[in-house]
C-alpha cells in the first residue's frame, strides 16, 4: 500500500488550475503529437472550444441540457453502512451512476456534441472501451440527429455485448477493431485513422481527458461539474470541505472532473486508483503511473505502459473501461508535483468491493468504480473518524453482471 | 541543416532530368536477415532514396499493409537498435544512397533524441520522418538532429494551407515530402492532376525538391506523379509483396525487388515518354 507522495517531485505551482499552458502542457506532459494532416483540425478545435468556453450562450445551453436531459445535479449520498463497515471517516458517494446512460461519460459527450454542432460538423466518431462512452456518444448523436461511428476493440465487443446492442438501438454503427490487442488503445488508433481520412466533416468525440490538446483540458472542463457540485453539496451537508476525494483512473476523466475544483484546496487529499489487474508484480495490469514511464501515445506525453524499446505494452484489467496503457496528462503532472496520489486495486479486490457495495448500500457499481471502492477502507482509515471522504461512483454496474458472474463461477 | 548525401542525390537526378524513386520498407520485415537482403538489393533494383520504417506497436497513421508489416517485424524481435545496425551493415556496401528513417515518436523519446541522433548519424542515416511529431513539438528533435547534420523532414498534407506550410517548412531540410491524400498509408489513391498544384506550392515555399507519397501503388500512377513531382514514394505496395510472398511461400526478396524494378522503370521513363508524346 502506497499512500505517500513521491520524494523528488518538481516544484509546486502557485495555482494548480492555471494549466495547461498555450501549448497544451501540464509541466512536461500533454502536447499535440499528431500527424500533420490533423494539426489544422486540432488548431480549429482549440479555437472553437476557447470561444465556446467564454460564450455565456454556450454555457447556458449546456447547463440546460445537463439539468433536463442528463438529470444533474447528481446526488451526494452519505453511505452510512459503508462508513460503519470501515469504521473510519464518513463516506459520501457522488452518484454519477444515476446520470442518464448510467455514468459520468454523458457530461463530456453533451459538452462536445454542442461544440461539434457549433462547428458545423456533420459526422461523429468515438472510441470506447467498456462501452459507456460509446453509449453516451450514441445517445447524444441520436438526440441531435447526427450519424455516429463507434470504434470498439473486438475483445471489448465480446465482453460488453449489452452495451454494443444499446449503441445499435441508439442508431450508432459499432466497428469492431481487430488490430493490436483489440482493446481500447487499438480502438483509439482506428478512430484517429478515421479522422485523418475524413477531415472535412468529422468530429472526433474523445471520451477521456487524454489525447492531444485541447482534449485533456476540454474533457476535464466538461467533467468538472462533478467536483463543482460535490464542493457545493458537501458544504451544504457538512459545512466544510472533505478531507479526501477518491476516484478510479483509466484515462482519468471522472477523477480529474472530481479533483479539479479542489486542486488549490491543499487540505483536500486527492486519490486516484489505477487498475492493478492480476497484481502489479505479475506485470498484467493497467496502472500507467504505478507501472509505467513517460512517453508519447495518442497525441500526448504522459505515463505509459511500455517495454525497454518504447513499444506500448498491453494493459490488463477485468474492467474494460480501465484497460488502457496510458493516463491523462494532467494526472501524470499531478503525480509528479505530488498533488495527487495514485493507488492501485487488483481485479479480485475490485470484485470484492463490487459485492460489498451491492450488499451494504444496495448499489451495483461499475467494475471501474469498484476499483476506487476497493481502496476506500485504506483512505477512510487514514483520514480517520471525524473526517470526510467523497468517492466518485462514476458508473453503474448493470453492464458488468455477466463479467462478475463469470468470475464468481456462476452462469446467468 | 542538410545532409550532403540527400542534396547530392537530388542534384544528380535533376541533372538527369528525372524524378527520384523513393522506396519504403519496414526494417526487419519479415525478419532481420531478409530485411537486410531486400535493403541491399534496392539501389540496384532502381531505388534512388530509401525510407526505412522502424516498427511501432501503435502506428496510427498507417493503413493495414504497413500495420501488418510492423507487427511482422516486432514479432521477429525488431527494435530501433537493430534497425540502426541494419543500416550500418547496408552502408558498408553503399555510401551514396540516402537513407531516411520513418516512424513514430515513442521509440525515439525512449532512447533520448541526442543519443538517437548520434547513433543514427554513425549508422549512416541521412534524415528522419516522425509521423506524430508536428512542427509544434519538433524543436527538441530538430535541434538534436541539427547537431549531427541529419535532416528532419516534416510532412506537408492536403490540409496544409500557405500559412501552415511556412510553419512546416521552417525546420524541414533535405527534401519536402507532400502527403498526397488525407488518410492513412496505402488506402486512397493519389491523383496526379490534384497533386500537381500542391507540389508547385510546396516547391515555391520550400525551395526544396518535393517528393510525393501515400497512395501510389502502380507503375502508371508512379509515372504520372513523376511527371509533376521531384520524387515518388512507394511503400504499402512493396510491403504487400512481402505479405503475398509469405502467404504463397515464395522468396519475398525477389518479389519485392522485381516490383521495385517495374516501378523504377516507370519513374525513370515518365518524363521521356511524356516529351515524346
Amino acid at each position: 500500500m502506497k499512500l505517500q507522495s513521491p520524494v523528488n517531485a518538481p516544484a509546486k505551482p502557485n495555482d494548480y488550475t492555471a494549466y495547461p499552458d498555450a501549448a497544451g502542457r501540464f509541466g512536461d506532459f500533454g502536447g499535440r503529437y499528431v500527424p500533420e494532416t490533423l494539426m489544422p483540425l486540432v488548431h480549429d478545435l482549440d479555437a472553437a472550444y476557447s470561444a465556446a468556453k467564454a460564450d455565456p450562450a454556450f454555457q447556458a445551453e449546456l447547463s440546460s441540457f445537463l439539468t433536463h436531459y442528463v438529470g444533474r445535479p447528481s446526488p451526494l449520498y452519505y453511505a452510512e453502512r459503508l462508513t460503519e463497515h470501515f469504521g473510519g471517516a464518513k463516506i459520501y458517494l457522488k452518484r454519477e451512476e444515476l446520470n442518464h446512460t448510467g455514468s459520468h461519460k454523458i457530461n463530456n459527450c453533451m459538452g462536445q456534441i454542442l461544440l461539434a454542432r457549433r462547428m458545423g460538423k456533420t459526422r461523429i466518431i468515438a472510441e470506447t472501451g467498456a462501452g459507456q462512452h460509446g453509449v453516451a456518444t450514441a445517445t447524444v448523436c441520436a438526440r441531435f440527429g447526427l450519424p455516429c461511428v463507434v470504434y470498439m476493440g473486438a475483445v471489448d465487443v465480446e465482453r460488453q455485448k449489452p452495451n454494443v446492442f444499446r449503441m445499435n438501438l441508439l442508431g450508432a454503427q459499432v466497428e469492431p477493431v481487430t488490430s493490436g490487442s483489440a482493446t481500447l488503445k487499438d480502438a483509439m488508433n482506428e478512430a484517429l485513422r478515421d479522422w485523418v481520412t475524413n477531415v472535412h466533416d468529422t468530429y472526433y468525440l474523445i471520451g477521456t481527458a487524454a489525447g492531444m490538446h485541447p482534449y485533456p483540458e476540454m474533457v476535464r472542463d466538461f467533467q468538472s461539474v462533478i467536483g463543482q457540485e460535490t464542493r457545493r453539496q458537501v458544504m451544504e451537508m457538512e459545512g466544510r470541505l472533505p478531507d479526501a476525494v477518491v476516484a478510479c483512473v483509466g484515462g482519468g476523466s471522472n477523477a480529474i472532473g472530481l479533483f479539479h475544483p479542489f486542486l488549490n484546496d491543499e487540505g483536500v487529499q486527492l486519490f486516484g486508483v489505477e487498475a492493478a489487474g492480476e497484481g502489479m508484480e505479475t506485470g498484467k495490469h493497467a496502472a500507467a503511473i504505478n507501472g509505467g514511464r513517460p512517453g508519447v501515445l495518442h497525441g500526448n506525453m504522459t505515463y505509459l505502459l511500455q517495454d525497454d524499446e518504447g513499444q506500448i505494452t498491453e494493459a490488463h484489467s477485468i474492467s474494460a473501461g480501465l484497460d488502457y496503457p496510458g493516463i491523462g496528462p494532467e494526472h501524470s503532472w499531478l503525480h509528479d508535483v505530488g498533488r495527487a496520489t495514485y493507488l492501485t486495486a487488483t481485479d479480485t479486490e475490485s470484485l470484492d468491493a463490487f459485492k460489498l457495495c451491492a450488499e451494504l448500500e444496495g448499489i451495483l457499481p461499475a467494475i471501474e468504480s469498484a476499483h476506487a471502492l476497493a481502496r476506500l477502507p485504506d483512505v477512510a482509515k487514514q483520514v480517520g473518524k471525524g473526517g470526510i471522504v467523497v468517492l466518485n461512483l462514476s458508473g453503474r454496474g448493470d453492464k458488468d453482471v455477466a463479467t462478475v458472474a463469470a468470475h464468481l463461477g456462476r452462469t446467468i | 541543416m542538410t545532409k550532403a548525401r540527400i542534396d547530392a542525390r537530388f542534384a544528380a537526378l535533376k541533372a538527369e532530368g528525372r524524378a527520384a524513386f523513393v522506396t519504403y520498407i519496414m526494417a526487419g520485415d519479415p525478419d532481420y536477415a531478409t530485411g537486410l537482403e531486400i535493403l541491399k538489393g534496392l539501389p540496384a533494383a532502381g531505388a534512388d532514396v530509401i525510407e526505412v520504417g522502424f516498427p511501432f506497436s501503435d502506428p496510427m497513421a498507417e493503413g493495414p499493409p504497413i500495420q501488418r508489416a510492423a507487427l511482422r517485424a516486432l514479432d521477429n524481435g525488431m527494435t530501433l537498435s537493430k534497425t540502426l545496425a541494419m543500416i550500418a551493415e547496408f552502408r558498408q556496401g553503399d555510401q551514396t544512397t540516402p537513407i531516411i528513417l520513418m516512424g513514430y515518436a515513442n521509440p525515439l523519446i525512449n532512447r533520448g533524441f541526442e543519443t538517437f541522433a548520434r547513433d543514427a548519424g554513425q549508422a549512416g542515416v541521412d534524415g528522419l520522418i516522425v509521423v506524430d511529431i508536428p512542427p509544434e513539438e519538433a524543436d527538441p528533435l530538430a535541434d538534436a538532429l541539427d547537431a549531427e547534420q541529419l535532416s528532419l523532414l516534416l510532412l506537408s498534407t492536403p490540409t496544409s494551407d500557405d500559412a501552415r506550410l511556412k510553419v512546416i517548412l521552417r525546420r524541414t531540410s533535405g527534401f519536402a515530402y507532400y502527403v498526397s491524400v488525407a488518410g492513412v498509408t496505402g488506402v486512397k489513391e493519389a491523383d496526379a492532376d490534384v497533386v500537381a498544384p500542391h507540389v508547385e506550392r510546396v516547391r515555391a515555399a520550400s525551395g526544396l525538391p518535393v517528393a510525393v507519397g501515400f497512395g501510389i501503388k502502380t507503375p502508371e500512377r508512379a509515372a504520372a506523379i513523376a511527371r509533376v513531382a521531384d520524387g515518388v514514394v512507394v511503400g504499402s505496395a512493396l510491403v504487400e509483396e512481402i505479405a503475398t510472398g509469405l502467404a504463397m511461400n515464395e522468396p519475398v526478396t525477389d518479389r519485392v525487388l522485381s516490383k521495385v524494378e517495374s516501378l523504377a522503370k516507370a519513374v525513370r521513363s515518365a518524363r521521356v515518354e511524356s516529351l515524346s508524346v
